[in-house]
């Protein structure tokens, strides 16, 4: 569905006002990777990584400075029209609706610009707005819409035309638990029913843990990860925490190879470095300390996440 | 699953695009009538003033270019009422959505981006017109004796205005697209402003322009927008002086949609959207 080889996008950056200085920005820089059909993939990366460069990209909005890139067996700069007839985008900080018309009168005119059969246009529009819940809104200018609202009519916009791709760039950015729970309900929903490759760009990990199996994660214009979610906590070696309760206060324990992160009272957070068997270093604690209760604690995508950028250089970033 | 089936037949049904985008768009523009009916109310005020003005200057210089008193006061208040479809201040939202980065959201449609803000602009244009055109010239009939044109001058001036709108909006889609490459348009904005301003006949009729300053302004795109569908207006050009003012205006409109295609290429080239 997308194939992505050695692509790299520079951009030139003007500074300085009365002596131009011209520094080239490499955005994204030497990135492969291929998505098949009916898979979920999760696109992770900070601030200024190269994620929404990437996204242009697929969608033909920006021309890669080089490589070769295919969407949908198309070439995305070249094929831009066409490509958009083939595939949804969500861009989660800005809006396809109009402002000034109601909900529903955005959807006609996507239906005519996708030219989308009327029969079929009801019908989806039918199961949209069921699954996304719009109907107490479908009569309301967008503007008058909360933030949750919108972005429910955004993705129903961007699936009228039925595309096979679904590509999201933030699309949870700056809505409540509520919100998040329908719009991560409804593309779990989307992908195992209707089958639709989705690219889901991100940097809300709870998107990424609750929704993908696969993960890639960019790092200054690199690929510094393409691969399951699980191999990624195992491969970056992030430690588990062993949360003690100890019967009483006490000064941080002694324990070879295994570090005290923080005390608060009884309660003490012990780093386990990956490899060493926990059930031994529980044991080994308590042989030594009264032990009032115990918790173990699986690396979670933040800290892993921030391990692998800590220590990206492992990865070839640079 | 059902829905990927008959995606084949989607392709060859249904109309273009275009006219849903300039319907929607006149809707949107004439959903605020309070908003059009004070500017329209400051057209017609400004009408006044030019109108004493052009008074004064032909009572001292009677057929001054051509023009009758009763011709240069019905000048004054056709181009006051045309203002707003034309849109000769300049400006087009695509501006503000090149400097936001929204422009993302425009490109990635499937459809041509000039195509797509020329139904919007006619759409807008004809939203405009009534409410702020009717005003101003309902005003200068009322108060003044006006020349006027008979049916058949109506209709080839709703084809010169037509013409004019579409150069107007080239015009303003070139001078829109420079904010891909100048951070601040405010520059660009100024000087487009003085240039449709003072060579459209906006502040005095082009036909009293003396000599080369005259025969130049007079050949410039900036007529097709004011002065040559005000000529047409006064009955001033007829047969096939009529035909040669639309093949000025339709020469300069597609010179100018061209650029802007032009344009379109070179800044999907370079393109840096705003904003991530």
């Amino acid at each position: 569905m997308i194939e992505v080889r050695d692509v790299r996008k520079t951009f030139t950056v003007r500074s300085g006002r009365l002596r131009r200085r011209r520094t080239m920005v490499r955005a994204v820089d030497g990135v492969s990777f291929t998505v098949r059909e009916g898979e979920f993939v999760g696109y992770l990366g900070s601030n200024g990584a190269g994620k929404s460069t990437t996204i242009k990209m697929l969608t033909g909005i920006l021309t890669p400075t080089s490589g070769s890139v295919r969407v949908a067996g198309l070439d995305p700069a070249r094929r831009r029209t066409a490509l958009a007839r083939r595939i949804g985008v969500v861009f989660g900080q800005r809006t396809t609706l109009w402002w000034d018309l109601p909900l529903r009168d955005s959807l006609t005119l996507i239906r005519h610009l996708y030219r989308v059969d009327p029969v079929e246009h009801r019908r989806r529009l039918e199961e949209l707005t069921e699954l996304l819940d719009l109907g107490p809104f479908l009569g309301t200018p967008v503007r008058q819409l909360s933030l949750g609202q919108r972005m429910r009519g955004d993705l129903a916009a961007a699936l009228l035309h039925a595309p096979p791709l679904l590509v999201l760039d933030e699309p949870t950015i700056g809505l409540d638990v509520v919100s998040k729970a329908t719009v991560r309900g409804f593309l779990e929903r989307l992908n195992a029913e209707h089958g639709t490759t989705i690219l889901l760009t991100t940097h809300d990990l709870g998107d990424i843990e609750r929704l993908c199996r696969r993960v890639m994660i960019i790092d200054r214009g690199r690929l510094a990860y393409d691969g399951d979610l699980e191999r990624l906590r195992t491969s970056v070696a992030a430690d588990r925490m062993l949360v003690v309760d100890l019967a009483r206060p006490a000064p941080p324990v002694q324990l070879d190879g295994i570090g005290v992160e923080r005390v608060d009272g009884p309660r003490q957070w012990l780093r386990v470095p990956r490899g060493m068997n926990a059930a031994a270093v529980v044991a080994a604690l308590a042989r030594r300390y009264e032990i009032a209760d115990i918790a173990l604690r699986e690396p979670d995508i933040e800290e892993v996440v921030t391990r692998l950028y800590r220590t990206s250089g492992a990865f070839g970033a640079e | 699953m059902a829905w990927n089936a008959p995606r084949r037949r989607l392709a060859s049904r249904g109309v273009s695009v275009y006219p849903w985008v300039a319907a929607y768009s006149f809707r949107r523009h004439a959903a605020y009538p309070l908003g059009a009916f004070a500017e329209a109310i400051t057209n017609t005020v400004f009408g006044f003033v030019r109108a004493w003005i052009v008074l004064a200057l032909w009572d001292a210089r009677p057929g001054l270019g051509g023009y009758t008193a009763a011709d240069a006061v019905a000048f004054c208040f056709i181009t006051q009422a045309m203002i707003g479809p034309v849109q000769i201040f300049g400006g087009l939202e695509l501006t503000q959505r090149i400097r936001s980065g929204e422009v993302a959201v425009d490109l990635h449609r499937p459809v041509d981006l000039q195509g797509w803000w020329l139904a919007d602009d006619l759409g807008r244009a004809a939203g405009t017109l009534a409410l702020r055109g009717v005003p101003p010239m309902a005003a200068g009939l009322w108060a003044f004796d006006l020349t006027l044109p008979g049916p058949a001058g109506w209709a080839a001036f709703a084809a010169a205005m037509l013409l004019a709108v579409v150069t107007g909006f080239a015009l303003r889609y070139l001078v829109a697209l420079t904010a891909f490459w100048l951070h601040d348009d405010r520059g660009m904005q100024a000087v487009s402003l003085i240039m449709s301003m003072f060579f459209s006949g906006m502040v005095l009729p082009l036909v009293v322009f003396p000599g080369a300053l005259g025969e130049i302004a007079r050949m410039l795109p900036w007529a097709a927008l004011i002065q040559m569908p005000a000529d047409v207006f006064l009955g001033r050009c007829s047969g096939a002086e009529l035909w040669s003012v639309y093949a000025f205006q339709a020469f300069w409109a597609a010179v100018l949609l061209a650029a802007g295609r032009a344009l379109t290429a070179a800044a999907r080239r370079r393109l840096v959207i705003h904003g991530g």
